[in-house]
């Protein structure tokens, strides 16, 4: 039965194919494709749930396919089916067979209707992936396009600007989240020295032994599985992404993040508590983390004006509570209370319209003008500065801005120097004189040592710049190539390895930077130079520059399209465990291409359209 | 906009800004309105020119739509060469067709709303929209608030400001960054000129400017502002918020962000200006494209209007249909009862249909039981001095859990999403699989329980409610029903049962649901009135009176209230007060004769519906219609006043034998009973504002539905109960979603008026506001001659004759198999008579 497992990640890829060469008006056959998928696994996965619990509902590991080996390192994909990924595959395939179908009707004629489909089955493709995964890695592929879905169901609405900002603000913290699992995967294979699956963790003797002389590299994967939890979950201080995210049809909102795209952290909680089952104070924190995030998000959501942003913080305190039952060990009510909380919000949303004709009826029969909550009885300017602090969402939204990202812009317009000519002129003789200077090995063992996190630092310095400069599209494109290929020469420092590892991770990124330039090019041909000082939102002129840009922009970020991906788990093997220097530059430079990128992206192809709107219009609806 | 002062004089800046802020109010009372009614005083196509440059608003379809329209003969080509001859002279006529139809055109004028606080970005690269916007927004709607939030706004009883500064003063943590704004805000002699120097600089001049630049940035948060300020009673929690109060606060917020942005100092916005940039003021340049738009919207109208006109003229003259009638049904004037009445007519020739605004001339309050609070059932501008209860036991209301507030606490929360929510999983699933009724539904029927009883007689021992009548005298109760009769011309032959039937609409998931109820009630149900005016004329004493005015209604003759439901196409009669056999037995007929014709009204709705096959029959469709209303997953319930494009006033032979696809309103006139015009004045005074605005609304939320329209509906997020904004931190979104506009052909409304043109024409110089609706062409007048049926087109104060192109127009037989055909709008076909 176990090898059978794969079949609840071709039946979406299936339906996710057909979905994309089907005729673009054809409401029916789209729409039937979508249900139809989801209504075969659906029946798929309850005839094997069934058949599983026959079975005495074992545990099954599935060993799939080895994608790439050296001598300490391999990358494969494993699969696992237990009772954690059955209530997953259950719920998740119920909502979106319901979903589905209500977007069926609920979305005719809306342009971008083919598009909401193809993005709710690859959305739900890459859930399938995660849930299933047997190993991080695996695990890790479904995480990468539950993100890039995700910002692409926000920003459905391209042609508008809140829809884009909110996108892009998701993607950079779903970022942080994606770096979170690549430095715990990092942490791991030096804690294991081999490729551990999520049922090997069962194994508590395993786990102990290694975690007993190694306490502080399990401390800090526990921290890092939590970050990755805590943001995809928008558990604090992450939170504020969430009703930010309830821009795209209600339908979406609903099911994304109302219930299965927050509930992942959760999922990735419950997947790896045997790993930190015997870490005390890790199980505190997260239990008081959990806690605050409850209190905090009730405040909020009690303040709120707005339906939806109710219900999305009303979530986020649901899944603190969870967040605390697993830490407390009670994974099964944990698990049951993530199926209650989903169904729950995700109905809510969908019936969100109706509030206003139900709750103004209440009104009109009920009102009491002096209607009294549990705040009013608080001294008054304790009560005040609770609800000013509620309103303003405990300043979480700010706080992201204050100090993560303009630390960087500040940084960023430091380096105002850098222009395209001098970059070239400069730092590519620079960078190709280390090689040669290296190859030849005239490299002492000291400048050997630092020059690993000397050029990873140059790199990160690249795309600081690309990521804040405000005008040139290309320069900001190149910066970001420039960036992965001092990353590589920075790693090569660190041991003589294989350059054939080098061009797995290079080769997804050069085509695509190629591809992309190309694209650039081909851009400023038809419409003149393009600055990226606003939104331009040419998708409608030119989708098929678009969609072929979108497959360059993920190839660049590491997308699971091309070798790159693995590639990237490659150097990061590279990086020695006491590299914590090194582990966090280059980590640290792949958040910000990958926003890098996205900016870039949403730049050129989203949001209103620079011709038919000037640059004073109303941009806030 | 108007004056050319140079200082700056903040009541009057402020009432400009009120002005040209949408108007419109919250939800519960959506009642439509022209959406540029501040460019009325200004003939039509100079009116959207200046709203177009100074607002920046999209006000024609683009070039390529009207294009398009014409390759698709949908402008016709003899009427484009018309209007082009018209007004560009013969000589002209192939140059500029040319220019219509194929040159390269320019880029439409570009607006100058924004440019002067768009000197922020372009100065000092600060974007002030995204750092003070989403605060600002918070606040009102949270001091707005009508019922979502939980923790309600902690100051009570004090106005917006009083109540930031109370907020401010009473907190540890402060809504400001620094301490400038702050201490500026609990100064209480701040003025707005003071912050307005700080921002703008001392230029006056430019004040006005920005603060248009400032308020248009967000005008769907600011029109609301204005509007509650305006019209307190439309929140059923009043709130007292000004535009100045909203303004003050911002300018604060702004100044406070400047300040912690540019820590090193700054100057006013004015002061960077290095040549001036074009004043809102200043008058607008002639623009090639705009008036090429004008002559392709003209042509685009008239197309149509050319057909209406022909259809009108060429009709076979109905004779009255002689013999005893069966019944008569009055209906409101509503474009949605086109088709019904239609149906009705003909399943039973010998019953008459008539059009009246549906409040039925009865303007009044209406308290259900129970209610705390008062509905107004008349059009939105009056102001009714009566109160009609509902007398009778309370009712127990559903209730739905998924709405309470206990969801949202964590505590309470663990146990319901634990409970309730596998329950809602079920219930997502039947209304998925088998949509129904729930508490959830905007019901038509909820507005009033059918077995209750009204208070409609005056008593003088309960004279009074809170300065408002309870019931009716006999006196006025006879002069409401005979204003009614009579502008609608039954005042004699009346049949034994008249229905007065108004109507109303249900959905569910549906902000705006009360844009789908009668308009002349003020977006409700119009069941109260129907029975209402029912009772008053089944009064013997009524009857009296009525008798001495020239109204005999015979002894036989009872009238009954009724409800038709459009979006479920239900009618629900209020019968039990028949008591008679002879009623029960007549009224059995006629109730069959309705529901077929609500059947065969639902097949012709259903052909627009891309859900429903309209090959099925009108039976089986009509369930599919009911399912409709009730689909939580059906964003198009019904498609309301959508096409909506003609309102004939005249008796009913006027139109009974052209087919008008559900396009008009109706508003039933016998020139022979008022030949002075003094009902019509009252009929035009009425439908040239709602069917005007009805029209108007759609043709703007159609035409630009990012700045007029609220944009599709599947994003929208409810904020406060009181508007809808895109996601959680939009402005609010007025005018209508385009699920309601999207199959609207965008052109104004013709006005067809059965009279002698000399009389149309004193009747509407009578009144000035009536007045200014024709002579600057907002809506389009024609008068038919009642006796030649010789056509009159009202055009610069004055009627000319018209003779339409369309010289024969297609008859037709079988409705039914032309509405299978498609489901684009049909042309104008005469009914075929046998």
């Amino acid at each position: 039965m176990q090898n059978y497992l794969p079949i609840f990640i071709l039946i979406p890829l299936a339906g996710f194919l057909i979905s994309l060469v089907l005729p673009k008006n054809d409401e029916g056959k789209i729409s039937f494709t979508a249900f139809g998928t989801l209504g075969v696994q659906l029946l798929v996965a309850i005839l094997f749930v069934a058949n599983w619990l026959g079975l005495g509902a074992p545990d099954w590991q599935m060993t799939g396919w080895i994608l790439f080996k050296n001598s300490d390192y391999v990358f494969q994909l494993d699969f696992l089916f237990d009772y954690i990924t059955s209530v997953y595959l259950l719920v998740g395939a119920i909502l979106t067979f319901l979903v589905t179908l209500y977007s069926r009707y609920y979305l005719h004629r809306e342009p971008g209707y083919k598009r909401f489909f193809n993005t709710t089955l690859f959305f739900y493709m890459g859930y399938s992936i995660t849930i299933l995964a047997g190993n991080m890695e695996t695990l890790f592929i479904g995480w990468e396009m539950l993100g890039i879905s995700s910002f692409l169901l926000i920003s459905f609405y391209r042609e508008r600007y809140l829809p884009v900002k909110n996108a892009v603000k998701v993607f950079s913290i779903y970022r942080i989240g994606d770096v979170g699992i690549i430095l715990a995967m990092w942490a791991s294979h030096h804690l294991w020295h081999q490729n551990i699956t999520f049922s090997q963790l069962n194994n508590a003797e395993l786990v102990h032994e290694h975690l007993q002389t190694h306490s502080f590299i399990g401390v800090f994967i526990s921290l890092m599985i939590l970050v990755s939890a805590s943001a995809k979950s928008a558990q604090l201080p992450f939170s504020s992404w969430l009703p930010r995210a309830m821009e795209g049809p209600t339908p979406s909102s609903a099911i994304f993040y109302g219930s299965l795209s927050v509930h992942i952290g959760v999922f990735l909680m419950l997947r790896t508590f045997p790993f930190w089952e015997h870490q005390i104070s890790i199980r505190i924190l997260i239990a008081a983390m959990g806690l605050i995030t409850a209190v905090i998000a009730t405040g909020i959501a009690r303040v709120q004006s707005s339906v939806k942003s109710q219900i999305a913080y009303s979530s986020i305190a649901q899944i603190g509570l969870i967040f605390i039952e697993i830490s407390l060990g009670f994974e099964k009510l944990a698990l049951f209370h993530f199926a209650g909380n989903a169904f729950l919000r995700t109905y809510q949303l969908l019936v969100s319209p109706s509030v206003v004709s139900y709750l103004i009826r209440e009104q009109f029969y009920h009102f009491e003008p002096k209607d009294k909550t549990v705040e009013d009885s608080f001294p008054d300017k304790i009560q005040n500065t609770l609800y000013l602090l509620c309103l303003k969402e405990w300043n979480l939204d700010s706080i992201m801005y204050q100090y993560l990202w303009n630390p960087m812009k500040w940084a960023g317009n430091k380096l105002n120097f850098l222009t395209v000519k001098r970059l070239i002129g400069i730092f590519v003789p620079i960078l190709i004189g280390i090689f040669v200077i290296k190859e030849g090995n005239y490299f002492s063992n000291e400048w050997t040592l630092y020059m690993p996190v000397i050029l990873g630092t140059i790199g990160l310095i690249f795309v600081l710049k690309s990521f804040t400069q405000r005008r040139s599209l290309r320069l900001s494109w190149i910066l970001v190539i420039i960036n992965h290929i001092t990353i590589a020469l920075a790693i090569s420092f660190n041991e003589s390895y294989d350059s054939k590892e080098t061009w797995i991770y290079l080769s997804g990124i050069l085509v695509a930077g190629l591809i992309g330039y190309a694209c650039i090019m081909r851009l400023f041909r038809l419409e003149g130079k393009i600055l990226l000082n606003r939104f331009h939102g040419l998708s409608e002129e030119h989708p098929k520059i678009a969609l072929v840009f979108l497959l360059a922009c993920l190839g660049l970020t590491g997308f699971p399209i091309t070798p790159t991906f693995i590639g990237e788990d490659v150097i990061f093997s590279h990086i020695h465990e006491d590299q914590f220097a090194l582990a966090a530059v280059v980590s640290l430079s792949f958040i910000l291409d990958g926003l890098s990128i996205m900016r870039i992206y949403a730049r050129i192809f989203m949001g209103p359209n620079s011709k038919t709107h000037t640059e004073f219009s109303n941009r806030y609806f | 906009m108007t004056t050319t002062h140079k200082g700056f004089h903040v009541e009057h800046v402020l009432h400009e800004l009120k002005h040209y802020l949408p108007a419109q109010a919250p939800l519960m009372d959506f009642v439509h309105h022209n959406t540029l009614h501040a460019f009325q005083h200004l003939p039509f196509h100079e009116a959207l020119r200046k709203a177009q440059t100074t607002l920046g608003y999209q006000v024609y379809l683009s070039i390529d739509q009207f294009r398009e329209l014409y390759h698709s003969k949908r402008i016709n080509d003899d009427i484009l060469n018309n209007v082009i001859e018209k007004k560009k002279g013969a000589k002209k006529t192939t140059q500029w067709k040319y220019k219509l139809l194929h040159q390269d055109l320019d880029d439409l004028p570009n607006p100058r709303i924004g440019a002067l606080r768009g000197q922020w970005k372009k100065v000092y690269n600060i974007d002030l929209d995204s750092m003070v916007h989403p605060n600002l927004f918070r606040l009102i709607s949270s001091y707005l608030d009508q019922g979502i939030s939980i923790w309600h706004f902690p100051i009570e009883n004090k106005s917006f400001l009083e109540a930031i500064k109370e907020l401010e003063k009473k907190s540890w943590v402060s809504l400001f960054k620094g301490k400038r704004a702050k201490n500026m805000l609990l100064d209480d002699h701040t003025t707005l000129e003071d912050v307005l120097s700080i921002l703008v600089g001392s230029h006056p001049h430019l004040y006005e400017q920005y603060l248009f630049d400032q308020q248009f940035a967000h005008q769907g948060w600011s029109g609301m502002v204005s509007t509650v300020e305006d019209l307190p009673q439309t929140l059923l929690d009043r709130r007292q918020i000004s535009l100045h109060d909203l303004i003050m606060l911002e300018c604060l917020l702004e100044i406070d962000t400047i300040d912690y942005l540019l820590s090193d100092g700054w100057i006013g916005i004015g002061n960077t200006l290095e040549n001036p940039l074009p004043s809102l003021l200043d008058p607008i340049e002639h623009s090639e494209v705009m008036e090429i738009l004008s002559i392709f919207q003209e042509a685009f109208e008239w197309t149509y209007y050319d057909q209406v006109l022909a259809g009108i003229q060429q009709e076979s003259k109905v004779s009255k249909t002689k013999g005893p009638k069966s019944f008569q049904g009055l209906f409101c004037i509503d474009d949605r009862e086109c088709s019904f009445r239609r149906y009705l007519e003909s399943i039973d020739p010998q019953c008459d249909t008539y059009g009246t605004p549906g409040f039925f001339s009865v303007e009044f309050f209406y308290q259900p039981i129970g209610g705390k609070f008062y509905s107004k059932l008349c059009p939105a501008p009056v102001t009714p001095k009566y109160l009609i209860k509902e007398i009778g036991d309370e009712k127990k209301r559903e209730k739905d859990l998924h709405f309470s507030k206990h969801s949202h606490n964590f505590y309470t929360g663990w146990i319901i999403s634990q409970t309730l929510g596998f329950w809602s999983a079920l219930k997502l699933f039947a209304n998925i699989f088998k949509p129904s009724m729930s508490p959830a539904t905007a019901s038509s029927l909820r507005h009033m329980d059918k077995f209750s009883t009204l208070q409609v007689d005056y008593d003088a021992l309960f004279q009074q409610e809170n300065g408002l009548q309870i019931g009716f005298k006999i006196d006025e109760m006879a002069n409401r029903v005979e204003g009614m009769l009579k502008s609608i011309g039954l005042v004699k032959d009346f049949a034994p049962i008249v229905y007065a039937v108004g109507h109303g609409a249900s959905s569910v998931n549906n902000p705006h649901y009360a844009a789908y109820d009668c308009g002349a009630c003020s977006g409700r149900a119009g069941s109260v009135n129907a029975r209402v005016v029912s009772q008053m004329a089944n009064k013997p004493e009524v009857r009296a009176i009525l008798r001495e005015r020239g109204i005999d209604i015979p002894h036989e003759t009872i009238f009954v209230g009724a409800l038709h439901d459009t979006t479920r196409d239900e009618v629900v009669f209020y019968d039990d007060e028949i008591k008679d056999d002879f009623y029960v037995k007549l009224h059995a007929q006629h109730v069959k004769v309705f529901e077929k014709a609500l059947d065969l009204n639902a097949k012709e709705r259903s052909r627009r519906f891309e859900s429903i096959n309209t090959e099925l029959s009108p039976k089986e469709i009509h369930e599919k219609i009911r399912l409709r209303s009730v689909s939580l997953f059906e964003p198009r319930p019904e498609l309301n006043h959508a096409t909506n494009a003609l309102c004939l006033v005249g008796r009913r032979e006027l139109s009974k034998g052209i087919f008008l696809d559900r396009r008009s309103f109706l508003n039933s006139f016998d020139y022979r009973v008022d030949p002075e015009g003094n009902y019509l004045l009252n009929i035009l005074k009425a439908a040239a504002p709602v069917c005007g605005g009805i029209n108007l609304e759609y043709y703007f939320s159609r035409v630009d539905s990012e700045k007029l329209g609220a944009g599709t509906k599947l994003p929208h997020n409810v904020m406060g109960l009181f508007g809808v904004a895109n996601g959680i931190d939009g402005d609010l979104r007025p005018g209508l979603p385009s699920q309601m506009t999207e199959v609207h052909d965008p052109i104004r409304l013709l006005l067809i008026v059965e009279h002698f043109p000399d009389v149309v024409l004193k009747t509407i110089q009578k009144s000035a506001e009536t007045y200014e609706w024709f002579i600057n062409d907002w809506v389009i007048l024609a008068s038919v001659h009642p006796e030649t049926k010789e056509i009159q087109v009202f055009e610069k104060g004055e009627f000319h004759p018209y003779h339409p192109i369309n010289k024969q127009l297609e008859h037709i037989r079988e409705i039914e198999s032309l509405l299978e055909s498609n489901q684009e709008n049909f042309p104008v076909y005469l009914i075929q008579q046998d």
